[in-house]
């Protein structure tokens, strides 16, 4: 069984509907790669999952509906969503957002050893662990968004556009991270990016999204290479 | 019309023949600490301010009745034989519950709502407990005991009044153990998180809505104290809080509206100018006080509208 089943839902803001019945799971320790332009519904899929928009249909993770779940309590079930513009509480320092991290926590030990690994990832988070996190570039707050998730120790990782506006080195960085993290933890991982180079390169299967609807999917590597389906829905 | 906590203090004859430049400067510092002493009134409820202010982003206009509201409580505990350092703390638990409840069933339900409809409901609320004040206590204005002497200790020669250093004593432990919370244990962090960023927080799973709920329980019980500690010098009545809201206003205004510092720097800046203004400006004594508290909260929002410690415009929709 899939950890996350989405089927059929249907979501929007006010009168505008965006979702118009996206189907999808991700299975235990998979890596998924949600594609697709500008306003196809990527981000909006991912909050329907945490609860940030009012949606139909059916969503169930580990089994159970998140129906009726407000989302501290979807959080609590084991998602941590880094959503657009990563959510990094620019009014804490960057220890307090990592210490927010592991609010849900109560195993102490357990921890303290996932700190020095997010530090042994992201050297430069300790270092300016005392300073407010406003004062980090943009490539250094998605680095301590990836942190506070992974101090949460999830089951499953949503990952709203975790390249936006880093130079390419930094993405690349980031991006062996999050395999690693997947191979070490088999946390499994939703990933919405705009890059589908890279993200297909990521991921073992893919979804592509086109006006709220799912238009291809399919295992990532036979995407990489199918030509229309680069043409049409991947611009490269 | 009442005098306030500052124009009460011992008021200096203006016979400065008859004076050596020491007693000037004993005068000068005596009205200093009793302007500290004030301050520390006006920072607690200007705290209170703040709390909510970053919670819903509006301050509440209930905040000074509720104060008086909790004081009358503590009035009638220490009125039925209670030791007054009982009666402190539990009117200080009694307000904070007394917060949370409000928060959950008159705020929670409109918490969505403009915030025009948000300032009618902290107006209306703060009418009702006024009139619920009247209802169960009276109009007649009473007085409050006091814990403290009124002797005076000589400090660098001033004399200083056991009542001032007492009230400044108390400020000072609740604005440090306010401080130790909100900085120093993780709830008051996710209660800070939650007031900054409500939807990152969510996605953090901390239960935004009951740290906001929390930040009025906080708030009310801070007041609660700026109540207390005002009613010895004031007298106890329905209307007691309604001028040193307005410094507490001037107060929160002038350290930033969403920093609990520099509503703490503001209320003792407050406190110590308004009684120095009362001492030697001619014309300054009394009622005239409160006008300058006006002139400091008009003074701010003119020439610095973040406020001494504000970061950014203090504005939120």
């Amino acid at each position: 069984m899939a950890l996350l089943e989405l089927d059929g839902v249907r979501a929007g803001y006010g009168q505008t509907r965006v979702l118009h019945g996206v189907s999808m799971s991700v299975g235990d320790g998979d890596v998924v790669a949600l594609l697709g332009a500008n306003g196809a519904g990527k981000t909006t899929t991912l909050r329907a999952i945490t609860g940030g928009v009012r949606w139909d249909g059916i969503i169930n993770f580990g089994g159970r509906s998140l129906r009726r779940a407000t989302t501290e309590a979807i959080v609590r079930m084991g998602i941590a969503h880094v959503p657009e513009g990563r959510g990094v509480l620019t009014e804490l320092t960057v220890e307090e957002n990592l210490r927010l991290g592991a609010y849900l926590r109560r195993d102490g030990g357990g921890v303290a050893k996932d700190y020095d690994r997010v530090f042994g990832y992201f050297p430069i988070l300790r270092e300016r662990r005392k300073l407010s996190a406003s004062t980090l570039s943009g490539g250094e707050q998605q680095m301590l968004a990836l942190a506070r998730a992974l101090l949460m120790r999830p089951k499953l990782l949503l990952l709203d556009e975790p390249s936006l506006g880093l130079a390419p080195l930094v993405v690349r960085s980031i991006f062996e991270i999050i395999r690693a993290v997947n191979e070490s933890d088999r946390v499994a991982v939703l990933l919405v990016e705009q890059n589908a180079r890279i993200a297909l390169e990521l991921s073992s299967r893919a979804y592509v999204l086109e006006v709220g609807r799912v238009a291809v999917e399919g295992e990532s590597a036979t995407l990489k290479n199918q030509e229309s389906v680069r043409r049409s829905y991947l611009g490269y | 019309m009442r005098d306030d906590a500052a124009a009460r203090a011992p008021r200096p004859q203006r016979r400065k023949d008859h004076r050596g430049p020491g007693t000037l400067m004993q005068e000068f510092l005596q009205q200093v600490l009793s302007g500290i002493a004030s301050g520390g009134i006006y920072a607690s409820l200007a705290l209170a301010l703040v709390l909510i202010y970053n919670a819903m982003g509006l301050v509440n206009f209930a905040q000074g009745e509720m104060a008086m509201f909790a004081t009358f409580l503590a009035f009638t505990l220490i009125g039925r034989g209670m030791d007054y350092w009982i009666a402190l703390p539990l009117t200080i638990a009694i307000a904070f519950v007394g917060g949370i409840v409000i928060q959950r069933v008159v705020i929670r339900p409109v918490e969505r709502a403009p915030v025009l409809t948000l300032v009618i409901v902290t107006l209306g609320l703060a009418t009702l407990i006024n009139g619920l004040a009247g209802f169960f206590f009276g109009y007649l204005p009473r007085l409050f005991p006091s814990p403290f002497s009124v002797q005076t200790i000589d400090i660098f020669g001033a004399a200083a009044s056991w009542q001032d250093l007492g009230v400044i004593a108390v400020s000072g432990v609740v604005l440090v153990l306010v401080f130790l919370m909100l900085q120093r244990t993780t709830v008051g962090l996710a209660m800070r998180a939650a007031a900054h960023n409500p939807e990152a927080s969510r996605l953090l799973g901390i239960r935004v809505s009951w740290m906001l709920a929390l930040g009025w329980g906080l708030a009310s019980a801070v007041g609660a104290v700026s109540g207390i500690m005002v009613a010895p010098i004031l007298y106890l009545e329905p209307n007691m809080m309604q001028t040193v809201i307005i410094y507490a206003f001037a107060a929160a205004v002038l350290g930033g509206i969403e920093s609990p510092l520099g509503a703490v720097i503001g209320g003792l800046i407050v406190g110590v100018t308004v009684n120095l203004a009362g001492t030697y400006l001619p014309g300054v004594g009394g009622d005239l006080q409160l006008a300058v508290a006006f002139a400091i909260i008009i003074a701010v929002l003119v020439l610095k509208p973040n406020g001494l410690i504000g970061r950014r415009a203090a504005r939120r929709v």
